[in-house]
């Protein structure tokens, strides 16, 4: 099996083989052998060449997090033909869509839908624990979606599309 | 002794007080929202009721169905834990009222204490040096300009209701005054139901020491030494440890006597704390009492060997204190830390929600104070403290070293923790030499962080392709976002600009 990995950004090509109870691994042209013994959901032991590791793997909103020594690293495993279709997509959109980052509630709206708004003009404010966080617009341009006053919120939820 | 007490509380302290209460064979009741159907403390106690809806005002700070369920059940006493009623007069006085024993001061204590210009009035009068500024609600912005003109700016605005950094704001000059003025008050009536705002000069990067002190209902008030607790963000505390690095043995006395003083002048029973500010000539200057148990008691139970909770309950029961000044030994040191569901890349922005994976540190020298468990999810409606890491060892040094370990064996998924911040502070060179006042943590905080994730970079790599061949739970990220690098922050995330692909 062989598997684009991208980590911090950077691509790596992984081939993976079943070699009894160990893998061979090739990791950009570097071979060597895996011990990897799954130990619950979410939670890998992994010993390489006597390097022992304790992996876990956990999800964030969309974001998947493998912690290697509770250090976190965001992982993708990607098909390369779909890269450049995704670069051309972003570069010819103008429409800023803001995304709430985790749950909460939206306390105060302070513009209205059709509203022309300047950057960084606050827009709303939402409350998650007892703590106020203002989002504030990351475009000039006309609001022309919003999401209403005492809404909750769950992370990656649209919380306005400014134009 | 009582034979059954209600804890009118949630989250990690409702469990230390049920802990308590099962060491001395009393029945520990515990009180939930809807949120908390699940939460550990009910798991935990022997009985439990329902107060009501998620949201605090209408359950945790509800005091007629608190009160309603504790005569229900028949419980004696009545334990507030820290936060919600806990510093509630007028609930201590309805406790009486109905007959239940309040496990705290007398009303008329907290009220003076609660009400934090009152508090500085009879501190004056009895000799405790306090911080200049005034000690009346302020009436106007232009009040506010004219007494902050007269001790000099800085200066800080406070809630005269308030504690726990809620409606305090720093201002530098007068033309931030009104608006800040306006903010504190908004905020102090939104936490404490008054909006009542006072002013005092600013100490700049003081440290805050608080003095433990315990004082029976028989006329014995003794003090269990200082917590070091200026690591701080936000004016919320976010490490604690005993004893401080900055105060010696003389420095130590003073304040503990003054402490003793400040407790004796307000007529105090049962665990409280006094705040003091100290300034780099270590000239101390009274800041509130908390008059209740503290988020960070642990650090004072392991360096002098008490049980503090089991202690409150006793003086509650009317027992005299059998330890005397002269018995308190301090041994070893403890720091605590405070972990919170925050996200540290999000400016400590709360993030509550469900806990996929959860792996707690033991081992010598760790003590972990939790209300969660894997599996639960963390509420939005309360304080996003999850669980108190306590690291004890024979010295500073020997502490330090044991909270790093633990800080290794402890493992949060499914939600963003501060556990990071933890191994920074505690890697930090300054910090380990003890160079640390109330303006530390913004100063590491600015300071950025080191290169350190590189190394392991492949190992990620070849793990996320084994997770995907070995354990097929979770699926990979969504294809259509954008492309995986570093953790890139919430907060930038909050306000970037995304591509919309459906245009």
């Amino acid at each position: 099996m062989i598997y684009n990995v991208s980590i911090a950004g950077r691509n790596s090509r992984i081939a993976l083989e079943r070699d009894g109870e160990n893998w061979k691994c090739e990791l950009d042209g570097v071979q060597f052998q895996l011990d990897a013994r799954p130990i619950r959901p979410g939670v890998i032991s992994l010993i390489v060449e006597g390097a022992a590791y304790e992996v876990k793997r956990d999800q964030l909103g969309n974001q998947t997090r493998l912690w290697i020594n509770n250090i976190p690293f965001i992982a993708e495993i990607t098909d390369p033909r779909s890269l450049s279709a995704r670069s051309r997509s972003a570069a010819t959109s103008t429409t800023a869509k803001l995304l709430a980052s985790m749950p909460g509630k939206v306390l105060r709206v302070m513009v209205s839908a059709m509203d022309q708004v300047e950057v960084g003009q606050a827009l709303l404010v939402i409350e998650a624990m007892k703590m106020q966080n203002e989002i504030k617009s990351p475009t000039k341009g006309i609001v022309e979606q919003l999401i209403t006053e005492g809404t909750y919120v769950n992370a990656g939820d649209v919380l306005a599309i400014v134009k | 002794m009582f034979t059954k007490i209600l804890i009118a509380n949630r989250g990690e302290i409702a469990v230390r007080i049920i802990r308590a209460c099962r060491e001395m064979g009393i029945i520990p009741v515990a009180i939930y929202s809807d949120a908390d159907r699940a939460a550990l403390h009910v798991r935990m106690a022997d009985e439990a009721y329902y107060i009501g809806p998620s949201p605090a005002p209408e359950s945790y700070l509800n005091i007629d169905r608190i009160l309603t369920v504790a005569k229900r059940c028949r419980a004696e006493a009545l334990h507030p834990g820290y936060g919600f009623l806990s510093e509630n007069s007028d609930f201590a006085e309805a406790c009486a009222i109905s007959g239940i024993k309040f496990i705290g001061p007398s009303p008329a204590s907290m009220a003076l204490m609660g009400w934090k210009t009152k508090a500085r009035q009879q501190m004056e009068k009895s000799g405790v040096p306090c911080v200049p500024g005034n000690s009346q609600a302020l009436q106007s912005p232009e009040q506010a300009k004219q007494i902050a003109d007269h001790i000099g700016y800085p200066v800080m605005l406070k809630a005269a209701a308030g504690g726990g950094g809620k409606g305090m704001r720093l201002v530098s000059g007068p033309q931030q005054i009104q608006a800040a003025l306006e903010a504190a008050q908004s905020e102090a009536l939104r936490a404490f139901g008054n909006g009542d705002v006072y002013i005092e000069k600013a100490i700049l990067n003081p440290h805050h020491i608080e003095v433990q002190i315990l004082a029976d209902e028989h006329g014995n008030t003794i003090h269990l030494g200082e917590r070091e607790c200026s690591i701080q963000r936000r004016h919320q505390k976010v490490l604690e440890e005993s004893p401080s690095s900055f105060v010696d043995a003389d420095l130590r006395q003073r304040m503990g006597e003054a402490a003793v003083r400040v407790a004796t002048a307000a007529n105090y029973t049962n665990a409280g704390t006094v705040e003091f500010l100290v300034d780099n000539a270590k000239n101390f200057y009274f800041l509130e009492m908390n008059t209740r148990l503290q988020v960070e008691h642990p650090v004072t139970e392991l360096v002098t060997g008490l049980d503090l909770v089991r202690l409150q309950i006793k003086i509650a029961a009317n027992e005299k204190l059998t330890v005397s000044q002269s018995v308190v030994q301090f041994r070893g040191h403890a720091i605590e830390c405070r972990v919170y569901a925050e996200d540290p890349d999000n400016r400590y922005f709360p993030s509550p929600g469900k806990i996929t994976l959860l792996e707690e540190p033991s081992g010598p020298g760790i003590r972990l104070d939790t209300g969660v468990y894997e599996g639960w999810t963390v509420p939005n409606d309360y304080d996003p403290l999850l669980a108190k890491l306590i690291g004890y060892g024979e010295n500073r040094e020997h502490a330090i070293s044991r909270l790093l370990r633990a800080l290794n064996e402890t493992f949060v998924g499914g939600i963003h923790t501060n556990l990071s911040l933890f191994r920074r502070i505690l890697n930090d060179p300054a910090f380990r030499a003890g160079k640390i006042d109330t303006g530390y943590l913004d100063r590491l905080l600015i300071s950025g962080v080191s290169g350190e994730n590189r190394e392991h970079e492949q190992v990620a790599a070849i793990a996320a392709a084994l997770f995907h061949v070995l354990d097929p739970t979770i699926k990979e990220g969504n294809k259509k976002k954008s492309p995986a690098g570093v953790l890139d922050s919430n907060w930038k995330r909050a306000s970037r600009i995304v591509p919309d692909s459906h245009e």
